[in-house]
């Protein structure tokens, strides 16, 4: 088991033949994951990559089964996109695109959730479950099979601490980007009460940064719902305040949403905080060692 | 992307939320002519740069003559500005408002901005408008009050009654006051905005309601669909060096260390900030030279951090992904030629053919390039190089 996706998920691409959903669309394939066809719309009928294309997502999920939609269209037309995969009753939306106007986020997110969709990004680097299926852009050879639940605002740190945690000896079950957008789809609280009954995870890590509170929310949903173990680390703590730091949600408002205060909630809600990035792993491994030994 | 006054009070104007008579110059021979066109008996003179704290820091001020605005805005024109935002290098004024004086009978704060926590915007509003209205969310955060806009409906009149009660105005200034926040909404949601903010909003003896100040962040990722508005941009009020970054594809922010950092990726570049610290060093910048890191983007990075002459020391760290280290080695290497140096350069790498990365670095024997063996050894060397 894992979350969310595994070697049966069947995948379709919106924005399937652009530069980057081809060429991550064929790193998908090559690392296995069912990517089933396509969506460009004035494209149906072609084939791209050995599969089909079609002109809506309707279509594709009718000749597919696919369950999840991966999406790269340019960011003008995101929220069309993850809307009409809503309405075409896909379950599962990896939305990569990055700099989405935030009104129109709100809006798809709002559609979504009413048409029972879950959304992942946007700005995200998308999910693994490790052998089994990848939705995403991420390097793949860096992700070891395990039982660490990764969930990640940051792509790279994502990377860095699945690389962490392979060196550590550990693995991931499933790894998953969730953007560092001001408004995201899925969020911290969301994913770790599905590590919580997933099997295959021991123990979760989550990577956060300074903007907003969604590291607050998860403290607090932390200390009344999960029982595994759980490190975090914040990323940001020495950035300065009202300025952005690269992702659009990265941003210290006034004195709201500071690392500091972001550990302070964590810590408190028994969350293993580690302050240094180089230690994320070592933390993971030895929080590990201890839970087993109370097993 | 931030925007003056003077250009949100137009925008107000066209949505026909009331403001008062004014006029934009850049010469202060204008001055009186312009003050002669608004009319009135008493003018305010503000100056336009994008900071708060204009009041406090003597950019607002009170005109009873002709011959005042003039000396007024001759007096503000091309002087620095230092606010309490603005850092204690100041902004020159280039550009004063002179807006015509009003009667005001009371004042209020208006905003409105995203909750991030509630996925909605937000009205935020207080009975204490003025200066200081940091200072009242945090010693009476009970005087501000908060109601939130969920889009799929958009702002109602009960919103506004609601606010309207919540802040005492008089029963007969109600139905003004709604229509007021009605508009304000409405400009949020239709120019993409990520803030707008009224301090003051007054009332006047003469009845009316009146923005006196305006300020309006816009979603940088929404301005493509807003010409007219991308068209607001005062390029001298962006930091030169952050700007001139973005058209390369670079992210990057000038803090006040000196280890110099290259990162890729928003969330490690930040760590990385923060793994300096950690080692008892100071970050000069954040940098994220983004996912497809290449000899071009690293020299103009070199180059960028370099223009910062507190940087000692100078801290890549890459995690190669789809893009593999050795040719990011390579990237860099080709880089060192390109721009002078200087300084050490510490480089780690980690990820996709790592070793064959670091191995091309360390075969090329340049002095000053050294190879750190992690994230950690990286942090500390770059530290300590900056110490020497």
């Amino acid at each position: 088991m894992s979350i969310l996706v595994d070697k049966d998920t069947k995948v379709i691409v919106q924005g399937f033949t652009g530069r980057e959903g081809s060429f991550h669309s064929q790193q998908c394939i090559d690392y296995g994951t069912q990517i089933v066809g396509g969506v460009t719309p004035n494209k149906g009928g072609e084939e791209h990559l050995g599969l089909p294309i079609f002109n809506t997502v309707k279509e594709a999920i009718e000749q597919t089964n696919a369950t999840v939609s991966l999406i790269f269209v340019p960011p003008r037309f995101v929220a069309d996109a993850i809307m009409e995969a809503a309405s075409a009753k896909i379950k599962l939306a990896v939305v990569i695109t990055e700099n989405a106007p935030v009104k129109d986020i709100q809006m798809a997110k709002d559609y979504a959730t009413k048409n029972g969709m879950q959304i992942l990004g946007p700005n995200c680097p998308g999910i693994i479950t490790a052998d089994e299926c990848k939705i995403g852009i991420m390097p793949a050879n860096i992700f070891k099979k395990g039982n660490v639940g990764v969930i990640s605002k940051s792509g790279t740190l994502t990377y860095e601490v699945s690389h962490q945690i392979a060196q550590v000896g550990l693995g991931v079950s499933t790894a998953i980007g969730i953007g560092g957008d001001p408004i995201i789809g899925l969020s911290f609280k969301d994913l770790l009460l599905m590590f919580e009954y997933d099997d295959n995870t021991d123990i979760m890590v989550i990577i956060g940064e300074i903007g907003g509170d969604l590291e607050i929310q998860a403290a607090t949903f932390i200390e009344k719902n999960i029982t595994k173990p759980v490190v975090a680390f914040i990323a940001g703590q020495t950035a300065p305040k009202g300025k952005r730091m690269g992702h659009a949600g990265a941003i210290i408002s006034g004195s709201k949403g500071s690392a500091k205060e972001k550990m302070e909630a964590l810590e408190k809600a028994g969350v293993i905080v580690v302050v240094s990035p180089a230690d994320i792993g070592k933390a993971i491994k030895e929080s590990m060692d201890k839970y087993i030994r109370v097993m | 992307m931030n925007i003056h006054e003077y250009q949100v009070k137009k925008i107000f104007d066209e949505y026909n939320l009331p403001i008062p008579k004014g006029s934009i110059i850049n010469n202060y021979h204008d001055a009186i002519n312009a003050a002669i066109e608004i009319g009135g008996k008493m003018w305010v003179i503000k100056a336009q740069i994008h900071s708060g704290g204009r009041g406090l820091a003597g950019g607002v001020k009170l005109a009873h003559s002709l011959k005042e605005v003039e000396s007024l805005c001759k007096d503000m024109l091309g002087s620095k500005l230092v606010t309490n935002q603005t850092g204690p290098q100041g902004k020159i004024v280039e550009k004063v408002y002179i807006e015509r004086g009003v009667n005001i009978l009371y004042e209020l704060y208006i905003a409105i901005a995203l909750d991030r926590s509630i996925e909605m915007p937000v009205i935020i509003a207080s009975g204490e408008g003025g200066v200081e209205i940091e200072k009242t969310a945090e010693e009476h955060p009970e005087k501000i009050i908060k109601i939130a806009i969920d889009p799929t409906i958009g702002f109602q009149d009960f919103h506004g009654r609601e606010l309207a009660f919540k802040l005492n105005i008089p029963h007969d200034d109600v139905p003004r006051f709604v229509n007021f926040a009605k508009i304000l909404y409405k400009i949020y949601m239709q120019d993409d905005a990520e803030l707008i903010e009224i301090n003051p909003l007054v009332k006047t003896k003469n009845g009316n309601y009146l923005a006196l100040d305006g300020k309006m962040g816009l979603d940088d990722s929404a301005l493509y669909r807003h010409r007219d508005l991308e068209e607001l941009r005062d390029r001298h009020e962006e930091n030169q060096v952050e700007a001139e970054a973005k058209e390369y594809g670079l992210s990057y922010v000038k803090l006040e260390g000196n280890v110099g950092c290259m990162v890729n990726g928003a969330g490690l570049a930040m760590a990385t900030m923060d793994i300096i610290s950690y080692s008892k060093g100071n970050a000069a910048n954040f940098l994220d030279v983004g996912g497809g890191a290449n000899a071009n983007t690293v020299s103009k990075g070199f180059e960028i951090i370099l223009r910062d002459k507190n940087v000692k020391s100078i801290f890549v760290n890459i995690f190669g992904g789809i893009v593999r280290c050795d040719r990011i080695a390579n990237g860099i290497l080709e880089a060192t030629k390109n721009v002078h140096i200087g300084v050490p350069v510490i480089v780690r790498l980690d990820g996709t053919n790592a070793q064959i990365g670091s191995k091309l670095l360390k075969e090329a024997n340049i002095p000053n390039l050294i190879v750190a063996s992690n994230l950690e050894d990286g942090a500390q060397k770059a530290v300590n190089a900056a110490k020497e």
